[in-house]
């Protein structure tokens, strides 16, 4: 590529004597030039920048004068695009020129929770028109949330030739056709994870697609993909695969398939078992495969996932990996306290733990008694209703606060809870990083004392000095947004639902946590004059989201008119004749290099309806307005002078 | 409770009925991905927040829980996978579901939704388009789409005719229509 040609050879030279000599006037050549001041500058410069590889300090770099900025773009290799939408693909590649690595993110978190209209954007495509042109060396791809089609994974696979890496984490638009194209187009792959997405049947054998010979394959995640696969293929596949170290099978494998696998390739380190239940119920007293020695020819086993289907009785075949396992996610299998046990006790080195809580408090006790060295606990639901019976509850968070003392990221569902048993996990537990508690019944007090779980989420922030991230549930006051103000400086993600009086809550958030980059709220109080107390702030954030809250159309606008730099979406559901609300349903904004995106949803047209563009009759102002089946996107920007 | 009672008197009674309107006690109502919010849950946000002790006892007095679209946060797909795993032999009432045009099937489990209307807006979100109004004359008359199924005997059967549970029962596969085509499958006497 011409621009390669350009830079300097970072990687073999290991003598940059040749510049200093040069500038001291050593060496023997008449005819050299000695280099401007700048150059050697330049040079020196991107010889050193090589080795900053946090994007932050990066950042920084590149922000001293033009000249740093210059060479730190022409030496980033690795992108990181947290909002899609924060800037061009355009300016993207005319900066970065030499990118190896890009991980692009796109919708907001809440989409996950079917907040946000389908096709409401985050496509693949323009980026990957950009990139193809730009970045053919390009060698991992990382996409969250967005949005990917077959064609687009086609593209891919012919524009980038040497791709090793390829992970998408709940991604949607693309079925096992794409994947078959992937399999067989991209010849290098080492990395093909495909996590929480949807990923649709075309009926596609896409496991025989790829190339028949040896393969560099080391890690084949696709445990998502809901589409029976061609197992003879797979276990031909993993017996050529000999670097395969993660394996992560759908549920679609059954116990019997899982065996042949693992004795194929017993040098796996991480395994996802498929469904872990036999295709059909063994009789009584036919052979079982013995699953245990399975498990015990793979030494090197520490990390276990799957179970998608599991007939607990089979549970004991892994014992054998238990006392090595460092992660073991059991949040698909619905066991009890007593199935829980005999395993639990032996995972003594675990150090990241899901789980469902079919387990009760009874096995949460289990699990503190016997993990000490637990980093990672998520206790998911097994029944995701508001007033279902909760088999977790302040109990456990107890226990494991006392069992735990490492534990540095919690996400805990539950029907019940108490502010003592939260207050105690913070003076328990002060490396706590990620405190995400989720009590699932809305507006829900301390069920003991009947008092908001203010007091407990308030020690959380004053405690847990190392906290970045937070999520808040139950009854809550002004009075608890008051303490994350006061004491969450650190605090970048924050998530909020059904909760807070009056503005006051989200003004203490705005003025008090200087470090919040991504802030989540639904199902709140908070009205225009919370917003504006966010002016000053929402230039550094990455986004902000709020739902079903009390902000107003006008709100949003002067919102745009005051930071020119903020795209504000705004999300209004189509109401009946009588039906009017002064507010609007979905606020979504963020700062963006390049102005609103083009690609707002393609609209679901019915008959009766009819799409139209509007210019606003304002100066300051400019927005479209289009109406859809369910949904009225209106985009303000104001108008930029050219 | 007196849900509870009724269906243990259901469970004794001699009764003629359609097939598969066996209630089972087991079928709970989940908070479904696709299910819009109902315009209680936009004015519950800032009434009652000043009470002291709220005892989750606002909205579970009727019967019909009122559902909020995305609450408790699970995602759709974890929801989805353990929705579908019940004790009982039969597993996830998992269909096919094809659209004329479209490249690759779907796949939806009628076992997650309570009746038609929730699963003709997952249809639609699934595939991005519009589903007119059932009529039991017309059928899905003037709409661009319209959804039918293959029954047990093979035949294509416009979806809405039968209660939704003999539907569920019956149904093998789902196909949406163009409306011009699913012209004639409405039961116009």
């Amino acid at each position: 590529m011409s621009e390669d040609e350009e830079l300097p050879d970072l990687g073999g030279g290991s003598t940059r004597s040749s510049n200093s000599t040069a500038v001291s006037g050593g060496g023997g050549d008449h005819n050299y030039v000695s280099p401007s001041p700048d150059q050697v500058l330049e040079n020196v410069l991107e010889n050193v920048l090589c080795f900053l590889t946090s994007r932050r300090d990066r950042n920084a770099a590149s922000l001293v004068c033009k000249s740093w900025y210059r060479a730190e773009a022409l030496t980033r290799s690795e992108l990181f695009i947290g909002n899609c939408y924060s800037v061009s693909p355009r300016r993207v590649t005319n900066r970065f020129r030499l990118v190896k690595a890009i991980a692009i993110k796109g919708k907001p978190r809440f989409s996950d929770f079917s907040l946000l209209p389908p096709d409401w954007g985050a496509h693949f495509g323009p980026w990957l028109s950009a990139m193809s042109r730009s970045y053919r060396a390009l060698e991992k791809l990382y996409l969250k949330r967005m949005s990917v089609t077959d064609d687009d994974l086609s593209f891919a696979a012919q524009s980038f030739p040497i791709l090793k890496e390829l992970v998408m984490v709940c991604c949607e638009g693309f079925g096992t056709g794409g994947l078959a194209i992937v399999a067989s187009g991209c010849r290098e792959i080492r990395v093909l994870e495909l996590m929480d997405s949807d990923v649709g049947d075309d009926e596609a054998d896409w496991i025989s697609c790829f190339p028949d010979n040896v393969t560099c394959l080391e890690s084949f995640v696709f445990d998502c993909v809901e589409a029976p696969i061609n197992f003879e293929a797979l276990e031909r596949l993993v017996a050529r695969s000999p670097s395969l170290k993660k394996l992560r099978l759908n549920c679609y494998i059954s116990i019997g398939q899982l065996y042949r696998l693992m004795i194929r390739a017993p040098q796996l380190t991480h395994l996802g078992t498929g469904s872990f239940s036999p295709l059909e119920i063994v009789a009584q007293g036919e052979q079982e495969l013995n699953y245990f020695s399975a498990f015990a020819a793979c030494k090197s086993l520490i990390c276990l996932s799957g179970f998608r289907e599991i007939i607990p009785d089979y549970l004991s075949a892994i014992y054998p990996v238990c006392g090595n396992l460092t992660s073991l996610n059991l949040s698909y299998a619905n066991i009890n306290a007593e199935q829980l046990k005999p395993v639990i006790c032996l995972c003594h080195k675990l150090q990241t733990f899901w789980v469902l809580d079919s387990v009760s408090d009874e096995g949460l006790q289990a699990v503190s008694a016997a993990c000490k060295d637990l980093r990672e606990l998520r206790v998911f639901p097994v029944q995701a209703l508001e007033d279902a019976e909760g088999p977790v509850s302040e109990v456990g968070l107890l226990a494991i606060s006392e069992g735990c003392r490492k534990l540095q990221s919690i996400l805990y569902f539950c029907q019940r809870m108490t502010n003592a048993a939260v207050v105690a996990m913070s003076k328990n537990c002060l490396d706590l990083v990620v405190f995400r508690l989720c009590i699932m019944g809305r507006h829900r007090p301390d069920h003991i004392t009947g008092e908001p779980m203010d007091e407990g989420f308030g020690a959380i922030v004053k405690n847990c000095k190392k906290l970045t991230r937070l999520a808040v549930s139950g009854l809550l006051t002004d009075r608890a947004f008051s303490y994350i103000g006061q004491y969450g400086k650190l605090l970048r993600t924050l998530s909020v639902a059904f909760a807070g009086n009056t503005d006051l809550g989200l003004k203490y958030l705005l003025e008090g946590c200087p470090k919040l980059q991504k802030l989540e709220i639904r199902d709140s109080p908070f009205g225009d004059s919370a917003l504006f107390a966010g002016l000053h702030h929402y230039y550094n954030m990455r986004f902000l989201w709020m739902s079903s809250c009390k902000v107003t159309r006008q709100g949003c606008e002067e919102i745009a008119r005051q930071l020119p730099g903020l795209v504000v979406e705004v999300i209004t559901r189509d109401r009946e004749e009588n039906e009017t609300s002064e507010y609007v349903d979905t606020l979504y904004m963020y700062r963006s290099l390049d102005g609103p995106r083009a690609d707002a949803p393609r609209l679901m047209v019915r008959p009766s309806l009819m799409i139209c563009g509007k210019h606003c009759t304002s100066t300051e102002c400019r927005f479209s307005i289009a109406r859809s089946l369910d949904f009225t996107l209106s985009v303000w920007v104001p108008c930029i002078s050219r | 409770m007196a849900h509870e009672n009724e269906l243990n008197l259901k469970a004794t009674e001699l009764r003629l009925g359609l097939p598969g309107t066996d209630e089972s006690e087991d079928m709970v109502s989940t908070a479904k991905n696709n299910k819009r919010a109902s315009p209680e849950s936009l004015e519950d946000s800032g009434s009652e927040a000043n009470s002291a002790a709220k005892s989750g006892d606002h909205e579970t007095s009727s019967a019909s829980k009122t559902q909020i679209v995305g609450w408790p946060p699970v995602r759709s797909y974890r929801k989805n996978n353990l929705q579908s795993k019940k004790a009982e032999s039969e597993t996830g009432m998992y269909v096919k579901v094809s659209m004329d045009g479209a490249p690759y099937l779907r796949k939806v489990d009628l076992k997650v939704y309570n009746g038609y209307p929730e699963l003709l807006v997952a249809l639609e979100n699934m595939f991005k388009l519009s589903i007119g109004e059932y009529s039991e004359r017309e059928g899905y008359e003037g709409s661009e789409y319209a959804p039918a199924y293959e029954d047990k005997d093979g035949d294509l059967m416009l979806v809405g005719d039968v209660p939704w549970d003999m539907f569920m029962s019956s149904c093998k596969r789902l196909r949406i229509m163009r409306g011009s085509e699913a012209k004639g499958l409405g039961c116009a006497v």
